[in-house]
């Protein structure tokens, strides 16, 4: 059995924070789980799709985080304990249905999860989601350690139960991918067959604004009860005391507690750090601000707590001095580290900071980058290679979204002009053109097609837009791990779904311009981008081929020799090399090479190289 | 038990980092060490930097800022190099030899320094710093794949830690495959009996 569905409590293992939520939904008895894999979140669903398998939970990788939200919303009114998650962008494509949710509330508990990227690791931008808790009326649990994100998980789940709303567990990449030991507890028992229960008098599921109206008073009179409770929740903790005050949260508060210890300041400073800022508990923050000489709020990104706590100071007339974001205090964007947090806690409070002293590194040599690159053999690079060519590569705008091929804006690709969020390709390219009267040349995967490029691309037929759509099908949701989509053939997975073909979607959308060619074949992606662009209106070519590396991990990678340079035949033009940066190739007595360890084979060189000097290699390593 | 250590790891995507990073975890919890660890990921793809971080005992925070590294552990010396300024004059530094050249160097746009003179000046600044021939004793164990576990046991042997080469060993012995058990308890020993 997996260890992350053992009926044990008391033993303590070393989780992954993303593991930890999902421990903590098991005990909490989830039933249902839906999610759009992103970063930092996917290890939540990923390990779900696992288990999924070898229990009765019912888990789906939804086409896109909207659609998993109201899945979720169905099942949680059926009183099935459901947990949704995704990253911090995706709750801007699931926050209709979550706004909604949270006046006609659930049955069984429903925990939301938003996995947010201070500091923009791997995110297309640093987006705060505890503001959405507050727009929405939504209530947050917001764990600092890898314990608490399970337990808080579990408390997550009582809580949306008690109260018959959805609660969001905000969460930020130190703690999904941080890793400490954890201690589990015993799992509640699993609730997996729900009844739908029809409410003809009220109508209380019914969002229509008779019905809202009811449902916001309901909701604010929800809200006022938990700020009140904030003072008691188990997750509010206070430490230390001193004349001043430090307000925290999430994974600042190690920083801070760090900080205190090597300051030697513990009896100095009093710390609050709030497990759950809203409702904003302003009792608890009142009494902890109002007779101390100085308040300093650290949390990263946007001054939620510090806003909150400045208008709780005003309401009361409290008039001890707080702050946070400002110069020599605490930036407004980027992670904080434990030697920031440290010199601010010293700067605002005069303490000495006796930090220890970065070696000198100035007189080291320039470092060479290690820039990020599409993999060799990537059936991306050969598409949006031969695509951009053949249309105009500098005359053509090419409107791109989300997925590895994001990656194609570096040069010598320069395939990317614009690039906003999923779906948003074929739609940028409809305002370009018309504007324009430039075929714009939109890019998107078999993922982004089913998430939200779909309704795009009916906008385009409807209104006769003069576009072109180029679809990379490399049979996955390949830059978050390869996780299924309706594209792809479930019986490599051992699932049995049913698979959409894209034509047969396009076709139906209304598409007439169609071309369907294999990724790797230059010569047939050349021509087909040719004839669309002399063909004015909607023309769509479907580029195929499996991710190299998804068809390695199935078993579907055929066997064949890597390529080798011939040496006699090579001119040294490095074509090769400037014309389409693949990470295989290597220079050898200043001349192009190729290392047999990476090469897949795709043949895009050989496809490329003017002399023929590209071959199959006599010796495969 | 409650003595601060943050050990500071790095290298190249495809080296084995973040393995070596959980296997640190492991052992401080087999000796009942407290372990914070954090790694980033995400858009790091074959042959990007990998950065993690482990910080034992008395300490919350699992991220190391400038300066506060106890321990550097690195696979690759340009890396070893790029994150000196984690240490300071107190820090120990254990670095691979092997250069692995990122595809912009393989193809002439970047260069590659010589980073000998600078490990020695960094050597010169800090309180120890041991080089490791990892690539090669990882070859001897019998693939280049153990690097990581020669790295840790160079890292067992060098740094002053709430653990010991036992605990490794014991990690190392629930937390690996059985089928490569022999060849990463040889690779262990192999870096403990580096330099």
């Amino acid at each position: 059995m997996d260890l992350l569905l053992t009926p044990e409590g008391g033993q303590k293992h070393l989780l992954m924070g993303n593991e930890a939520i999902v421990r903590g939904a098991i005990e909490a008895g989830v039933g249902v789980v839906t999610a759009y894999p992103g970063t930092p979140s996917s290890e939540i669903p990923n390990a779900f799709f696992r288990l999924s398998k070898e229990c009765d939970i019912y888990f789906e990788f939804s086409t896109n985080e909207k659609v998993a939200m109201e899945v979720g919303g169905g099942t949680a009114n059926c009183g099935i304990r459901t947990l949704v998650t995704m990253k911090s962008p995706g709750l801007n494509v699931a926050s209709d249905p979550l706004f909604t949710l949270a006046y006609v509330g659930v049955e069984g508990g429903m925990v939301v999860v938003s996995a947010d990227e201070p500091g923009l690791h791997s995110t297309q931008n640093e987006q705060d989601n505890r503001l959405y808790s507050k727009l929405g009326y939504i209530p947050f649990l917001e764990p600092s350690t890898i314990q608490e994100a399970k337990d808080m998980t579990r408390y997550a789940f009582d809580l949306s139960e008690r109260i018959q709303r959805p609660v969001m567990l905000r969460i930020t990449t130190r703690v999904s991918h941080g890793r400490s030991f954890v201690e589990f507890d015993v799992p509640r028992e699993r609730k997996v067959r729900g009844e739908f229960v029809k409410d003809r008098i009220n109508n209380s599921k019914v969002a229509i604004p008779a019905v809202s109206r009811k449902l916001r008073r309901e909701n604010l009179k929800i809200h006022d009860m938990l700020a009140a409770e904030g003072s008691t929740n188990p997750f509010n903790l206070q430490e230390g005391s001193g004349q001043f005050g430090i307000i925290t949260n999430g994974v600042s508060y190690l920083h801070v507690s760090d900080a205190l210890d090597d300051l030697g300041v513990k009896d100095r400073i009093a710390v609050l750090r709030l497990g759950m800022s809203w409702p904003f508990p302003a009792d608890l923050v009142a009494d902890f601000i109002k007779d101390r000489e100085k308040i300093l709020i650290v949390e990263e990104v946007e001054p939620f707590i510090e806003d909150e706590t400045n208008r709780v100071a005003n309401i009361k007339g409290i008039d001890t001095p707080i702050a946070g974001k400002g110069e020599q205090l605490l930036p407004r964007m980027g992670e904080f580290d434990p030697g920031l947090v440290k010199r601010a806690i010293s700067n605002y409070f005069g303490f000495e900071n006796p930090a220890k002293v970065p070696i000198q590194t100035d007189d080291f040599p320039a470092f060479p980058s290690r820039p990020p690159a599409l993999c060799p053999g990537c059936p991306e690079r050969s598409t949006m290679y031969g695509v951009t060519r053949a249309v105009g590569h500098d005359d053509i705008p090419f409107p791109l979204e989300i997925g590895c091929y994001g990656l194609g804006f570096l040069p010598p690709l320069s395939a990317s002009d614009i690039c906003l969020c999923m779906g948003s390709a074929i739609p940028n390219g409809i305002g370009i053109s018309r504007v324009t009267g430039k075929k714009a040349t939109c890019f998107l995967g078999d993922g982004s097609f089913f998430h939200s490029g779909m309704t795009g691309l009916a906008d385009a037929v409807h209104h006769k837009a003069n576009i072109l759509v180029v679809i990379m099908d490399n049979s996955a949701t390949a830059m978050t791990g390869h996780q299924e989509n309706p594209g792809m053939d479930p019986s490599i997975y051992g699932l049995d779904k049913k698979q959409i073909d894209i034509e047969t979607v396009c076709r139906a959308l209304g598409v007439e311009d169609m071309y369907v060619v294999p990724a790797l074949n230059q010569k047939k992606i050349r021509e087909a981008s040719e004839k669309a662009m002399a063909y004015v209106g909607v023309s769509v070519i479907i580029a195929k081929e499996p991710c190299p590396l998804l068809a390695k991990r199935v078993g579907l990678a055929k066997k064949r020799k890597p390529f080798e340079v011939d040496v006699d035949k090579c001119t040294n033009c490095r074509l090769c090399i400037t014309e389409i940066a693949c990470p295989a190739f290597y220079l050898i007595d200043d001349h192009p090479a190729i290392s047999a360890a990476q090469c897949p084979s795709c043949g895009l060189c050989v496809q490329i190289c003017p002399e023929n000097a590209i071959k199959v290699a006599k010796t495969g390593e | 038990m409650n003595k601060k250590v943050r050990i500071y790891i790095t290298g190249v995507g495809g080296q084995g980092t973040l393995l070596a990073t959980k296997l640190i975890g492991q052992a401080a919890g087999i000796a009942g060490v407290n372990a914070n660890l954090s790694e980033i990921h995400g858009m790091a793809q074959r042959g990007g930097i990998v950065e993690s971080s482990v910080t034992l005992g008395d300490l919350k925070s699992p991220m190391i800022s400038e300066g506060q590294a106890d321990v550097l552990l690195s696979f690759e010396p340009v890396e070893t190099l790029r994150s000196a300024k984690r240490c300071n004059s107190d820090s120990v530094v254990i670095t691979n030899t092997a250069p692995v050249q990122p595809f912009t160097v393989l193809t002439g746009s970047q260069t590659y320094p010589e980073t000998a003179p600078a490990l020695e000046k960094m050597k010169s600044r800090v309180r120890k710093m041991v080089i490791v021939e990892g690539t090669t004793l990882a070859e001897e164990a019998g693939t280049i794949m153990s690097l990581n576990v020669v790295m840790l046991g160079a890292l067992c042997k060098h740094a002053d830690l709430p653990f010991t080469y036992e605990h490794m060993q014991e990690a190392i012995k629930t937390g690996m495959k059985p089928k490569f058990l022999e060849m990463n308890l040889k690779a262990l020993e192999l870096g403990y009996a580096s330099s």
